[in-house]
């Protein structure tokens, strides 16, 4: 934790949506030296003189991720006075990303919110009057992207994480207590326990990391959840997104009780949408709990989309609803447009200014909109992505950035371990073992966000008894 | 005053420095500074308790060893004086890596208190007082900022006696309020009953300085004549000793050995001690202090590993010209005659007889995060302290501490900067890092694990690491730094020369890997590749090696051990280097003593609240608090980058 003043760090600085080119850059001592083992081009950067543009591709071993424009310049001469290296893509959010994950793989790591302009600062390229502001982001975006980290991490990855965890730490404390008592414990040998145990523990990181590439530790996108009174439609809604039959869908009201949770893309916008219990009062325990989890998703969510049945009058329960909405960003579906209409756009506005006169200037879109039938599904594509490129809608971009963290994390934890089994067979002494767990037992903890701190001290004493 | 001075009467002999406690920390403290050229004066209780080991006669251990190799390095004497008055040693995990070997020699416990006081009685400019000082005098100054602030100027004795000086260094190790105790039974006493010191405490707290209450224990003393060796294992020494000090003769160290004894305790020992649990005075809580983790009474390690049934117990003597035998392994408050039960069901001591009961201590120390790493309170200038008093544990990390103590206040008198070694240097960096830095509950013992640098830290390179500083700070001769250079000048360039000198697939080539179970080679290779292999040694292929210069005759052993842990290692201990190149980048980044940090917007509160109060040296120092969060480092750096 304590290196990261002076590791070199790379980010994708150009909007992480689907536009003409996207930028990568890299800063630090070794930007050239990483970018050199990615970039093929005609020259080796190194060989080049700062503050030129070279044409190249960037390359993964054999494999070819985009034709790109490499820029190179060379500390002090740089926005952060650190040798810097900008690559432009050919756009798209998924090359974007690819080339970053490539810089990290080849030893970049991800950089922290508001890091380059913190170098910047540090290395004497911005006026003194800035530091406050500097300092400002550092602050805010560290406690956002602390918050989103620890909040996203999924219960059962952050269980088998510490999991993972408390078996190393298990075994490191072991062969150091042997290693402080070696009267009293005897660790010859053990490195075939380990062996077994290191081998295992491979297995269940590789499982994450293979995981983190598909499905992500923690979702992606726009978090958007699906709301409204039982039997509106809003697994519907699901479905004809999806475009396939995830949610079950009856005409009994009460029919979703937990809330379902599935990644979309429309128009090259990714949502992570979630479907939730109908919000009613109601006498079920078990669709209590599933409405109070609507409620709760929603107040967390970046977008709410209220699917409203058409056919029926407003209740209470639509204005409960209705005050959900206020301080959120939001998309009124008329639902069941294909029946007869019994409220209309101008209703609902009526009754959504009626809680707050004060968003009176703002225009809530309301659509109207047949799930069975389809029509008003493309008019909701296009206002999502209205609101997203004019910025109503922001992409969680930390998010991204965690997961990359977390990939990395887990990735160099892996590599720790094959360390500890590469020591154990080339026939070193014990004490090298708990170098490489040890370094693997502190990635993890960058997921979980515990740090080191007296965790091997305390674990010898508490599991093992020494002497004296 | 509570003591029973009438008169005031100052002594006008001329004093630079006042070592308070002449046990393992005081006696380095006092040594360095006399040496450094400081007139010293160094108080005790009673002299002929210099020195003293109250505890286990052991010197070293795993990381202890290397404690001592370091402080032997730099200049301080325990070292020197444990070759001279060790009877049996080992070197700890020589199966193990290199980082890991420890020494760890039996004292013999009288000789060693007797040398040791010998050469503080022979030290030019060192004078040993029988005294128990109460109090530390000193005047308030102002400085710039005008903050208010104690400076030393003195210290009073009970006989009323005030010696002038300028600067204190504090080595009480636990006799401060001491009070040991087993079963119902307390005195007020220090160690093996010498009496305890029982008015500073009052004096410091008057400074201002926070005080802690540890505990720790002792095993009984038994009568060899009572024991049955025939139950039990003989543990002899190595046949090859290895001397502590890098100035002694390793021929000189190759002595006729005592022996150690093995047994174990039982499912009985067990279950007297669980029956007579409510007698102990830590299980019905007359005793109040924090014990250590790591050195747990046998009732401790009974209740808490309740699955054991049986631990180990060495039985170890005292030293050659005694009977008395320490109990390994089986410290305890229990009641007397529970002791007698309990000793008594392990095999070979069924007719023990107790010499020295064993008890449990209670004393008064510092929460020792009020010190710099220089070891001088933040807030009392020209008062350092060292040792169990700073809440360590050990004889090593005592002596350590006093040796740093003493030479930083002798560099204060000389109006230097202090010496700090940092973690990346040495165990005593870790160890001083770690007590300045981070709470503590218990006692501190040095351990291995908390070395995260430890391949680089190994006993084998102390000399390499640390003598040089021992040089700068003026106790390590021009004779002895000059052979240093040459040894590392040697390793180094024929490490460099073995990298281009090739053998090929000759006959004589594999055979000489095949006699000793090496795989052949399929093409040629530089002797350094050969002796990266684990099976071959430097030593061993000076046949192949036809233009090895000759080594140094007093320094050859040394030199091929060297090149070899180098060779075999590389890989890691280069990974370790990067890491400490990091390390250095922060720890050189230094925070202004008069930093205000309520200036600093966006701190956390907890943040300023905990470096308000440790005022660390460093960004790195600022990085170890718990409590500061790496976006809080963010910060300091930034503002620090701006001013």
């Amino acid at each position: 934790m304590i290196y990261k003043e002076t590791e070199t760090i790379a980010a994708i600085s150009t909007a992480v949506t689907e536009a003409g080119i996207g930028i990568v850059r890299m800063s630090g001592d070794r930007a050239v030296e990483i970018a050199d083992k990615v970039y093929k081009g005609k020259k080796k950067l190194e060989d080049c003189a700062s503050h030129t543009i070279h044409y190249g591709y960037v390359k993964d071993g054999d494999e070819t991720i985009d034709e790109v424009l490499v820029m190179l310049m060379k500390g002090p001469r740089s926005f952060t006075g650190e040798d810097t290296v900008e690559i432009n893509c050919h756009g798209g959010v998924y090359v974007v990303k690819k080339v970053l994950e490539t810089l990290i793989k080849y030893g970049a790591r991800p950089a922290e919110p508001g890091e380059f302009t913190k170098r910047a600062f540090l290395n004497g390229r911005m006026d003194l009057s800035q530091a406050e502001a500097v300092i400002d982001i550092i602050q805010s975006k560290n406690e956002y992207a602390l918050k989103s980290s620890l909040s996203q991490l999924k219960g059962n990855i952050k269980n088998k994480i510490c999991d993972i965890r408390n078996k190393i730490i298990y075994h490191t404390a072991f062969i150091e207590t042997a290693l402080d008592d070696p009267e009293h414990i005897s660790v010859d040998g053990y490195g075939d326990t380990l062996r077994v145990a290191v081998d295992e523990l491979l297995s269940e990181l590789k499982e994450l990391i293979d995981s983190s590439d598909n499905g992500r530790v923690i979702k992606e996108g726009i978090n958007t959840v699906i709301v409204g009174k039982p039997n509106a439609g809003k697994s519907s809604l699901l479905n004809a997104l999806l475009g396939e039959e995830r949610a079950i869908v009856t005409d009994i009201a009460g029919t979703t009780r937990d809330v379902l949770e599935e990644n979309i893309r429309l128009q090259g916008i990714s949502l992570n949408i979630m479907d939730t219990a109908g919000i009613r009062d109601t006498e079920d325990i078990i669709e209590k709990i599933g409405v109070d989890k609507a409620i709760s998703y929603a107040k967390d969510a970046d977008l709410i989309i209220y699917v409203i049945d058409a056919s029926v009058d407003l209740d209470d329960n639509d204005y409960e609803i209705l005050k959900l909405l206020q301080e959120k960003q939001s998309i009124i579906l008329l639902n069941k447009s294909d029946l007869t209409m019994i409220l209309g756009k101008k209703e609902i506005r009526e009754a959504y200014f009626a809680g707050n006169p004060a968003k009176e200037t703002f225009e809530i879109p309301v659509i109207e909109i047949s799930v069975k039938n389809g029509k008003g599904i493309k008019e909701l594509e296009n206002v999502l992505k209205e609101m997203f490129y004019h910025g109503n809608l922001s992409f969680n971009t930390e998010v991204y950035i965690t997961n990359m963290r977390h990939k990395k994390a887990l990735q160099d934890a892996y590599d720790s371990l094959c360390k500890v089994i590469e020591s154990i067979d080339i026939g070193m002494p014990e004490d090298f073992y708990s170098i490489d767990l040890m370094d693997a037992y502190e990635s993890l903890g960058n997921i979980t966000g515990e740090t080191l701190g007296e965790d091997l001290v305390n674990e010898i004493f508490s599991k093992f008894c020494m002497g004296k | 005053m509570k003591f029973s001075a009438n008169s005031v009467w100052e002594n006008k002999d001329h004093y630079d420095v006042v070592v308070i406690g002449a046990g393992h920390a005081g006696c380095e403290a006092a040594l360095a500074c006399a040496r450094l050229g400081y007139q010293t004066v160094i108080f005790t209780v009673s002299v002929d308790s210099i020195a003293l080991m109250p505890c286990n006669p052991n010197i070293g251990g795993s990381s202890k060893g290397h404690l001592v190799r370091e402080l032997d390095a730099l200049g301080g004497e325990m070292g020197k004086v444990i070759d001279q008055t060790f009877i049996q040693s080992k070197m700890l995990n020589k199966s193990k890596g290199p980082a890991v070997h420890s020494l760890r020699a039996q004292a013999d416990k009288a000789r060693y208190s007797r040398t040791m006081r010998m050469v503080l009685e022979n030290q030019k400019r060192l004078e040993i007082k029988q005294q128990e000082v109460v109090e530390i005098l000193t005047h308030e100054t102002v400085d710039e900022q005008g903050n208010k602030k104690h400076k030393v100027k003195g210290v009073q004795t009970y006989s009323g006696a005030v010696y002038k000086c300028k600067a204190v260094i504090l080595c009480t190790g636990t006799y401060l309020k001491a009070r040991c105790i087993y079963g119902d039974v307390s005195m007020n006493t220090g160690p093996n009953g010498l009496q305890a010191a029982n008015y500073l405490t009052e004096s410091l707290k008057n400074l201002g300085i926070k005080m802690y209450r540890f505990k720790t224990g002792t095993p009984a003393r038994i009568d060899r004549n009572s024991v049955d060796f025939s139950k039990m294992e003989e543990q002899f020494g190595d046949e090859r000793v290895v001397p502590f000090s890098f100035t002694t003769n390793p021929e000189d160290v190759q002595i006729d050995q005592a022996s150690c004894w093995l047994t174990y305790t039982n499912e009985k020992t067990h279950e007297i001690i669980r029956n007579n649990l409510d007698r102990s005075p830590l299980f019905s809580g007359m005793i109040e202090g924090t014990g250590p983790r790591y050195c747990p009474s046998i009732e401790d390690k009974v209740v808490k590993f309740a699955d054991k049934n049986r631990h180990q117990v060495f039985i170890e003597p005292e030293g050659l010209e005694t009977n008395e035998m320490y109990i390994g392994g089986m410290s305890s408050s229990l009641p007397e005659d529970v002791q007698y039960e309990m000793y008594r069901s392990v095999p070979g001591l069924e007719n023990v007889k107790i010499v020295r009961n064993a008890y449990a201590i209670e004393y008064d120390c510092i929460d020792a995060r009020q010190l710099k790493p220089t070891l001088e309170f933040r807030n009392i200038d020209g008062l350092f302290s060292g040792g169990q008093f700073n809440g360590s544990s050990g004889y090593e990390e005592a002596a350590a501490q006093g040796l740093i103590a003493g030479i930083n206040a002798s560099r204060k008198l000389d109006g230097k900067d202090g010496i700090i070694i940092d973690r990346s240097e040495g165990y005593i960096g870790v160890l001083i890092d770690d007590l300045v830095t981070k709470e503590s509950n218990e006692p501190y013992r040095m351990m291995t694990s908390r070395a995260e640098y430890r391949l680089l830290l190994r006993q084998d390179n102390a000399d390499q690491r640390l003598t040089p500083i021992g040089y700068k700070a003026g106790l390590i001769d021009e004779k002895r730094y000059q052979k240093l250079l040459t040894k590392i000048k040697c390793i180094k360039s024929e490490i460099e020369r073995l990298s281009h000198v090739h053998v090929g697939t000759s006959k004589e080539v594999q055979e000489f890997l095949e006699r000793n179970g090496s795989t052949p080679l399929t093409s040629g290779i530089s002797l350094k590749e050969l002796v990266r292999r684990p099976e071959i040694s430097y030593h061993m292929i000076e046949q192949f090696d036809k233009d090895r210069p000759e080594l140094p005759a007093d320094l050859k052993e040394e030199i091929e051990e060297q090149i070899d842990i180098s060779i075999k290692y590389e890989g890691y201990i280069n990974r370790q280097m990067r890491q400490v190149e990091q390390f250095k980048k922060l720890e050189n980044k230094k925070i202004p003593e008069d930093m205000d940090y309520d200036a600093v917007k966006s701190l956390r509160i907890e943040a300023v609240q905990k470096l308000k109060e440790y005022r660390p040296i460093s960004i790195g120092q600022a990085s170890r608090i718990s409590g500061v969060s790496p976006a809080d480092i963010s910060v300091l750096l930034v503002y620090l980058g701006g001013r």
